[in-house]
């Protein structure tokens, strides 16, 4: 198949590619960019492991065709640490056991990012309404929903950078 | 009360940041310069004979390097030694939908897929069997030649006096349960790549690399050995990031095998990961299982025998199928004082994907059925269900009656704290119409006191070296999967050193760098590594002690290493304390969480330590002029480096190798089920019942867990909870539905692992009784708790509607038909001529990749054929 030159806007850089027309934007993240943080975790859309932000809003990267993204503000989990720190949510997911063994993580980061930035203080029933676009197997979601109330007190109090006070237990 | 600095505390684990940032790598993030990819041909068929293999046309498409068939490794293996029944790629014959016949190794994926379908396999087509109790009855046509009736393996056990003890009994109640087939469907599909170097003399073919998803590092050198004929010395396995296991990658699975065979013919590096659908096929998940129970009790509670009949529906394979069966009969003990016993268990062999090692492995199905009847026993003598287990508690230190050895037993304040929290006595049987509670118990083993390759090496060593600039390194070859092994290995070094918890590194899981260890399954890590880890430690800390007495003009015994300081005991009061520091009280549950105490430890202290360890470096003799007076302390750092002046390196090494007293007894059968300890777990489920749609929906479960001690409370509540909830979802939705062979629903929608949506809250409740062998006093979190979950939710129906479900999962359909059974008043066994393979749901999109013809005939043997 003959390729086509695209350009991909990914974590604020422009990327020019040269890739054929049925590339999924998943792979052509973790294959062309080495941006490998986006998972494959399912055949069938049904994971949400590789879910990104296509200009704001959480899309199955697996789903998506990268020619199509073209002109698009894409954000992966690469371009969610803010300054070179951890941004809020990514510290409260390691401190309250959100994340064991990671795989899902990224995906969940993705779409917890846009609930918190749509929904600033989500009631539990939202947080699980949000959640449930992804899948994880190893924590039963439980520490998910603390670790995102702590970002979100993290976040209220300004405190995401200042390790003196980490989140409380509610 | 406990005062330590490290354990205990709810520390995040050391590799959060690589997980929440996207940066960690696991084995499918990995490439090398000219990588391939492998893709691999599956049968269609159940089972067959292959007549013969076509590769030339594949061989010729643009981009295939390599492909590789069963002629290119024909030796066979298996993970126990007693089952060496797989070939990496078939040879004569196929046994299920999925076995693997050839592999591609091509520049990229979309080539290697375009090839597969350009090879030609001839087949005889065989009959099958897919239904365990009609397999037993096989004369011919045998799975395997040397397993006559398909039957992979049985027991028979008999303790005490069976027939004895039902006469004593003033109620018997029997019956059959059914456990239908459930699978791992851990996050990550597994995943392979494998290189060789050349030899640098001869330009050969030389020494393999893999880097693979795997839990047993050391299982997967020794298997890649034999399977390629190579020295184990000339294979090194690097366990990357794994995304969960859960027993799914605790043994080989094909890929791992084949990516080195093609690597091997292609003379490159060769990269196979699964898609889902392959993960389904690989599979090694709990066996579907029936289990005929029998249950005699006094009309106090008291048991007095238990009869179970068990028969495992394994599969093609035998994978971890004998050890599987003999876990489901010897944890028949240890949880209860049970005096006479008798068990007759099957391992079967079908033609479907090999069933394996999954989380609780062999105690999960057996439980539910148990802990149901018990709920029956204590409904028809009108006890409490709390109460009836109450009357059945060991007395430990015991022995059971199949020769399991029980020190710490913390299950009564289990059952305690569960009845105190959901309000059992109030609420229970009083919660409305269609709302329920419910009640079990389980236990698991922390690691087998037998390993499955027979010898007496320890099971698991660990090496710590110290180096003058105060780093520790832990080298260890225990897997971390997600579960927490790295930060729970750092956190024993760190606290035995009185170090920081930031100075300790650990490499984890490299067969070139880290000694043997058994690996990451049976619950093993925290009471074998943790102890070897211990063990390295206090060796270390000797070698530092000696050196810092001197310095300080005492005895090694005197001092106390703790918060990166090393003081006199009496000295204690007059040593400064770092600001930010944990002053060491007993750490309260609503204390903050995160690294703050940590890393403003870190940075002031390593700034302190690290200008003062120069000061040491450079100018080391002038120092020690000054030192002649005795100090009262001396920092981390300082002592090391004293320590290094006087020993040399500082190294040592620990290992752990479960003590003879907790090996268990001599029958046959008798080295599985023996453990140096048990956890316990109880649980109570809230659950309400929907009368008209049959759909249960759990609402709260609260699950008391003895972990011995925590050691880092956050992991554990993390593991306990993980476990409720993956027994939530065998117990109300997961499972896997075959046809003629085919896997109905190879997908995570259509399998339904239970989404946030669908997840109860769980409350966590840790309790402690500190076991007198495990590190610190711990025992196992990940696996014991999520046997209890399954008959909790099954009891709480019972509860909420009077009906008693005897087959797992819970769907709406059997709900709903038990439901109308009990109103019609007429029992009705649902498990009587109903086709066990017949599906309740069919895929709704997509299909087998591979799959291009329909199913093959129905075996005239097979049952359901007749109608
Ligand atoms: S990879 Fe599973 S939804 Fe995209
Ligand atoms: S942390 Fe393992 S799948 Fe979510």
């Amino acid at each position: 198949m003959t390729k086509q030159l695209v350009a991909l806007r990914v974590n604020r850089r422009l990327h020019e590619l040269a890739i054929e027309s049925s590339w999924l934007l998943l792979d052509t993240l973790r294959e062309q960019l080495q941006l490998t943080g986006s998972k494959r975790g399912c055949d069938d859309s049904s994971c949400g492991a590789c879910t990104v932000l296509v200009d704001g809003i959480p899309m199955l990267a697996c789903t998506l065709l990268a020619a199509s993204c073209e002109g698009r503000e894409i954000t992966t989990i690469e371009g969610v640490t803010e300054h070179g720190a951890l941004a809020a949510i990514q510290k409260a997911y390691g401190d309250w056991g959100g994340a064991q063994c990671g795989f899902c993580t990224p995906g969940f980061i993705m779409t917890v990012k846009h609930l918190l930035a749509t929904t600033p203080k989500p009631s539990e029933e939202k947080i699980r309404e949000a959640l449930s676009s992804n899948l994880c197997r190893c924590t039963g979601y439980s520490q998910m929903y603390e670790a995102i109330k702590a970002a979100v007190e993290a976040e209220q109090k300004g405190l995401a950078g200042d390790e003196k006070n980490a989140p409380s237990r509610t | 009360m406990s005062d330590f600095s490290v354990v205990g505390k709810p520390i995040p684990m050391i590799d959060a940041a690589a997980k929440t940032t996207g940066a960690g790598k696991y084995t499918d993030d990995l490439s090398l310069p000219g990588l391939l990819i492998g893709k691999i041909l599956h049968s269609p068929h159940p089972h067959a004979r292959i007549r013969h293999i076509d590769i030339s046309r594949a061989l010729e498409l643009d981009g295939v390097v390599a492909v590789v068939t069963g002629a290119d490794a024909p030796n066979p293996y298996g993970i126990l030694p007693v089952g060496h029944d797989e070939h990496a790629l078939a040879l004569d014959k196929v046994r299920y939908v999925g076995d693997n016949l050839a592999c591609v190794a091509a520049e990229d994926s979309r080539a290697a897929e375009r090839a597969l379908e350009l090879i030609d396999v001839d087949y005889d087509i065989l009959p099958a069997y897919f239904d365990p109790e009609e397999s037993m009855k096989a004369e011919r046509d045998l799975i395997h030649e040397n397993k006559p009736h398909n039957l992979e393996k049985d027991y028979h056990h008999v303790f005490g006096n069976p027939a004895q003890g039902f006469a004593q009994a003033d109620c018997t109640v029997e019956g059959r349960f059914i456990a239908n087939e459930v699978t791992h469907a851990a996050m990550e599909p597994h995943s392979t790549l494998a290189t060789f170097d050349l030899d640098p003399v001869t330009g050969n073919i030389g020494r393999l690399t893999v880097w693979s998803s795997t839990q047993v590092p050391y299982y997967l050198q020794h298997k890649l050995s034999l399977v390629l004929d190579l020295p184990m010395s000339q294979i090194r396995v690097i366990k990357p990031l794994v995304g969960g296991g859960f027993g799914g990658k605790s043994e080989v699975i094909p890929l791992e095998i084949i990516a080195a065979i093609a690597a091997r013919k292609a003379r490159r590096p060769v990269k196979i990961t699964y898609t889902r659908e392959e993960v389904c096929w690989a599979h090694r998940g709990r066996p579907r299982t029936i289990i005929d129970l029998k249950t005699g009790a006094t009309s106090d509670g008291r048991l007095t025998a238990v009869e179970a009949r068990v028969i495992q529906d394994g599969g093609a394979y035998c994978s971890y199928g004998v050890v599987t069966i003999l876990y489901s009969g010897a944890l028949l003990g240890a949880l209860y004082d049970i005096a006479n016993l008798q068990y007759d268990g099957y391992r079967v062999l079908t033609n479907k994907p090999a069933c394996g090692a999954m989380r609780g492995h062999g105690t999960v199905n057996v439980r539910f059925a148990f802990e149901s009847q018990l709920d029956e026993i204590a409904a028809k003598l009108n006890l409490d269900p709390a109460e009836i287990r109450r009357q059945n508690l060991l007395r430990p230190p015991a022995i059971t009656v199949n020769g399991l050895r029980v020190q710490s037993y913390g299950l009564p304040e289990c059952i305690e704290k569960v009845v105190e929290r959901s309000g059992w006595a109030e609420r229970k049987g009083r919660l409305g119409k269609g709302r329920g509670l419910g009640l079990a118990c389980s236990h698991y083993v922390s690691g087998a006191a037998n390993s499955i390759i027979r010898s007496d090496m320890p099971h698991s060593t660990v090496n710590i070296k110290i180096d003058r600039d105060g780093g520790v390194v832990v080298y260890t070859g225990a897997s971390e999967i997600g579960q927490g092994s790295d930060t729970m290995t750092s956190q024993i070094a760190a606290e035995v050193l009185g170090c920081l918890l930031s100075r300790v590194k650990v490499v984890a899981a490299d067969t070139d760098l880290t000694p043997i260890d058994i690996g990451s399954y049976s619950s093993r890590v925290t009471f074998m590594a943790g102890n070897a880890t211990l063990r390295a430690a206090q060796e270390v800390k000797r070698q530092i002690a000696s050196a810092a007495a001197q310095k300080m003009g005492c005895a090694p015994e005197e001092l106390i290493f703790r918060d990166d300081l090393v003081f006199r005991r009496d000295a204690q009061r007059g040593v400064p304390r770092l600001e930010g520091e944990p002053s060491g009280e007993n750490p309260s549950r609503q204390r903050s969480r995160g690294r703050t105490h940590e890393q403003a430890n870190t940075s002031q202290a390593s700034v302190a330590g690290r200008v003062e360890g120069q000061i040491l470096r450079g100018s080391l003799q002038q120092k020690r002029k000054e030192d002649l007076t005795p100090k009262d302390f001396m920092t981390f750092e300082e002592a090391v480096v004293a320590a290094i002046d006087f020993h040399g390196a500082l190294t040592g090494t620990g290992s752990y190798a479960p003590p003879a007293a907790a090996r268990g007894g001599k029958y046959k059968g008798a080295g599985v089920g023996p453990s140096p300890a048990y956890s316990y777990s109880a649980q109570v489920a809230e659950v309400s019942v929907d009368e008209e749609t049959g759909q249960v929906t759990v609402h709260k479960v609260w699950a008391a867990h003895d972990c011995g001690r925590a050691l880092n409370p956050v992991a554990v509540e993390g593991q306990v909870i993980g476990s409720v909830w993956m027994g939530m979802g065998q117990a109300l939705t997961e499972e896997m539905i075959w046809k003629d062979g085919l896997l109905m629903n190879p997908g995570l929608l259509e399998y339904r692992s239970p989404s946030a949506a669908e997840s109860p809250q769980v409350e966590a409740i840790i309790v402690e009784s500190v076991d007198p062998e495990g590190p610190f006093g711990a025992k196992e979190c990940s696996e014991g708790a999520l046997a209890a979950t399954i008959p909790a939710i099954s009891n709480a129906i019972y509860d909420a509607v009077g009906i008693r479900l005897h087959e797992a999962p819970f769907s709406p359909e059997r709900v709903l038909a038990a439901l109308r059974a009990k109103k019609a008043a007429k029992p009705l066994n649902l498990t009587e001529g109903v086709d066990p393979t017949r599906p309740t749901r069919f895929r709704e999109h997509g299909g087998a990749l591979c799959f291009k013809q329909k199913g093959p005939e129905r075996h005239e043997l097979d049952a359901s054929r007749a109608r």
